[in-house]
């Protein structure tokens, strides 16, 4: 298995694709090995949500994403409004919340119904409005029948930040704060492929974070030191990645992380940590102890953020791995090695 | 024979969270649990001892002690270990060589997922798949006979686990599967291993929590004998975090006290008597042979083969199993894998220098990293004594 692996070490594996270490790997491996130095302070040796480049004394913030969910349309959300929440939410967890312009291109397979198309589109639009952008540029191309599976959607944003965060700015006693409930996305697209029902549907949480991650940036400003959209490895990854990044440990309390109760008795019976899988509509902010309360009543003022709790904190210890109070004991919260599925977003 | 009280402070019923929100599971109550492992201090200071050592045989516990980090509730100078409770664990190279050779023969192999990537001798039931061999994955005996009855090829059920899926495989085997269906027993029988690592010095038990799912089937009283031939006390335990430390309680009371006795932590599922149909069933269709479990040793009385009334259903007596050519040329760490030891009890996974390095759940070198009832792939994913 090690030498001769069940897997050929030559081909690119699914699991490659989910976010976690393996694609670190790959990108920085054979993707980006040669690209010419990008001289940025947040660029690409950075892996964050996006790039920071100065322009004048602007700090515009960078980011593109691709969108290859199955379904295209699922409880709570389809496609285009992933690509567009997608791509807002990565700009806004940089300190970017102001999203200047996206641009959208669009792969479609040839067969492809014309009416789900139009779902999209609209759907795309709708979730501009929301987070109060607009697409200005776009490409589209069709393949043929069988040469792609339905739809893929990129989105590329531009945003400008006042202050920049980044993922690694964590120190010893930072507040760990979700802005809201955690489980969703994964849950629902997870429990819609394998047509189980609960009794309630649960939704995704898909949706643009621009708002009200800007509450929080508007009465803390500096004092966010840290943001990340718990997105493909749900919060075990960003919290995970946050630790690394920051030189610090994470103590994180069970009983505090807001889980709603649909999402944790599908996990239950799906086999899934909550805290493993993804979210589309939600951020992980460290903050620092003193602006906690102030940050958490501003996102609690917004419709978004109703759900905003302080979920734990930055420790000087365990560097780089993240713990995990469970209300009895303690123990270490990993970051999945790999998502519980494919195509997720 | 001793009392059986119930625990005080132990589960005994529904508790709802602090919001009152009604899916609040039961026996997860924090201030109860923080009861028990006071109580499980105070034991501890009573016994005259620089260390306590409980061995629980079962990959479950193992799964629930890590989830809910319960070895940090529980004081210095009790080391709580996993035994050798995962059968996909302890089954033996030579016995995954058998199920690969039979599939590199052309026969269908069916069998429980975490078996597809335990390495055998040269290669695993995955690589074999990877190179065109029939491999299927089932998550029931009865699934694999739903296989053979679609097919005129030879499917053969390559059967693991303890009595807990040893007894659905003889309720298969006494139906009258369809005649391309045979059985490839790797069933493991826990009592006798218990006796023996009971004994090994390295591992010096004070006291055994048993598995509270097989003992539905064996029920309790089947660990009498064991406790008079190892002269340790031996309390069933179930799986919710209550359950197991209101079994570490009643076992410290009993290791404190010196009562070789077995004690029943898990009476809402556990009887003395157990399932006696199943029981029957199991013993109708299966004995016990001697056998290697890997890297722990040569276990007399372990193994669970067919009766010989059976042997049309063996694939052992059906088939002509050649292993020869799966000659050793697999991978070299493998060598160094402590899997055995870890299964004894006498080393943690993080005594391994492969854990979490070479050896991951991506890319195993050992069936402990393999199975999701193996302490190193449990440690793997939630740690083992945090040093907090």
């Amino acid at each position: 298995m090690t030498d001769e692996g069940f897997e050929s070490d030559d081909v690119v594996t699914l699991e490659q694709g989910a976010g976690g270490k393996g694609m670190r790997d790959l990108v920085s491996g054979i993707l980006t090995a040669g690209f010419p130095d990008d001289s940025l302070d947040i660029g690409r040796e950075a892996m964050d949500d996006g790039a920071v480049v100065p322009i004048g004394d602007r700090n515009v913030v960078f980011t593109t994403d691709s969108h290859v969910i199955h379904p295209p349309f699922f409880p709570g959300g389809d496609i285009g409004r992933l690509a567009v929440s997608g791509t807002v939410n990565d700009l806004a967890v940089m300190g970017a919340t102001d999203v200047r312009a996206l641009s959208s291109a669009v792969v479609i397979e040839a067969g492809y119904a014309e009416s789900d198309l139009e779902r999209i589109a609209d759907s795309m639009a709708k979730t501009c409005r929301e987070a109060d952008t607009a697409i200005v540029t776009g490409d589209t191309k069709v393949m043929g029948h069988g040469d792609l599976d339905g739809i893929v959607v990129n989105t590329t944003g531009v945003g400008v930040a006042d202050h920049v965060v980044g993922d690694d700015g964590l120190s010893p006693d930072d507040v760990l704060v979700s802005t809201g409930e955690v489980g969703r996305h994964g849950v629902a697209l997870l429990a819609e492929r394998e047509g189980i029902e609960f009794g309630t549907t649960v939704e995704s949480d898909v949706r643009p974070i621009n708002g009200v991650v800007d509450r929080a940036l508007s009465v803390a400003g500096a004092d966010i030191t840290a943001m990340k959209d718990p997105t493909r490895m749900g919060l075990a990854g960003a919290a995970s990645e946050m630790a690394t990044k920051g030189g610090v440990g994470i103590e994180l309390r069970q009983d505090r992380i807001p889980v709603p109760s649909d999402v944790k008795g599908a996990s239950e019976m799906l086999g899934l940590n909550p805290l493993q899988i993804a979210n589309e509509g939600i951020a992980l902010l460290g903050v620092k102890p003193t602006a906690a309360a102030d940050v958490i009543e501003a996102l609690r003022s917004h419709p978004d953020g109703q759900d905003a709790a302080a979920i734990g904190k930055a420790i000087d210890d365990e560097h780089g791995r993240v713990l995990l109070d469970t209300g009895l004991g303690t123990r270490y919260l990993r970051e999945p090695a790999t998502e519980p599925a494919p195509r997720i977003c | 024979m001793s009392d059986r009280e119930p625990v005080p402070g132990g589960p005994t019923g529904g508790v709802r969270d602090a919001s009152g929100d009604t899916n609040a599971l039961e026996f997860r109550d924090p201030e109860k649990a923080d009861a028990l492992a006071q109580r499980a201090e105070e034991l501890v200071a009573d016994i005259d001892a620089d260390e306590i050592s409980i061995m629980h045989v079962c990959g479950s516990h193992e799964q629930s002690i890590a989830k809910f980090g319960l070895r940090s509730m529980l004081p210095d100078g009790l080391d709580l270990r996993m035994g050798p409770g995962c059968p996909v664990c302890v089954t033996d190279m030579p016995e995954v060589d058998e199920a690969v050779a039979l599939a590199n023969a052309g026969v269908t192999i069916a069998t429980y997922g975490d078996m597809l990537h335990v390495p055998g001798t040269s290669l695993s039931l995955s690589e074999a798949r990877a190179a065109g061999a029939d491999v299927r994955v089932v998550y029931s005996a009865a699934e694999a006979v739903d296989i053979a009855e679609e097919t005129d090829d030879d499917v053969v059920f390559f059967a693991t686990g303890f009595e807990t899926t040893a007894a659905p495989t003889a309720a298969i085997v006494r139906n009258d599967p369809p005649e391309n269906f045979s059985v490839l027993s790797a069933h493991k029988y826990v009592p006798p291993a218990m006796e023996v690592v009971a004994a090994m010095p390295e591992t010096d038990v004070d006291g055994f929590l048993a598995a509270g799912n097989a003992a539905t089937i064996t029920g309790w009283g089947l660990f009498e004998e064991l406790v008079e031939e190892t002269d340790t006390p031996i309390t069933v335990g179930g799986f919710e975090p209550l359950d197991i430390l209101a079994g570490l309680v009643v076992l410290l009371r009993d290791i404190r006290d010196g009562e070789e006795t077995v004690r029943n932590a898990y009476p809402r599922c556990v009887t003395e008597r157990g399932n006696e149909p199943a029981q029957k069933q199991l013993w109708d269709v299966f004995t016990t042979e001697s056998g290697e479990w890997r890297g722990i040793a040569h276990i007399p009385d372990a193994n669970l083969v067919l009766q010989d009334e059976y042997a049309h259903v063996d694939a052992r007596e059906q088939f002509e199993i050649d292993t020869a050519s799966l000659a050793a040329g697999g991978s070299s760490l493998v060598d160094d894998c402590i899997c055995g030891d870890i299964m004894a009890g006498r080393a943690d996974p993080t005594d391994c220098e492969m854990f979490g390095e070479e050896c991951t759940p991506e890319d195993p070198v050992g069936a402990c990293m393999v199975s999701s009832e193996g302490t190193c792939k449990i440690w793997h994913e939630y740690g083992g004594r945090p040093d907090l």
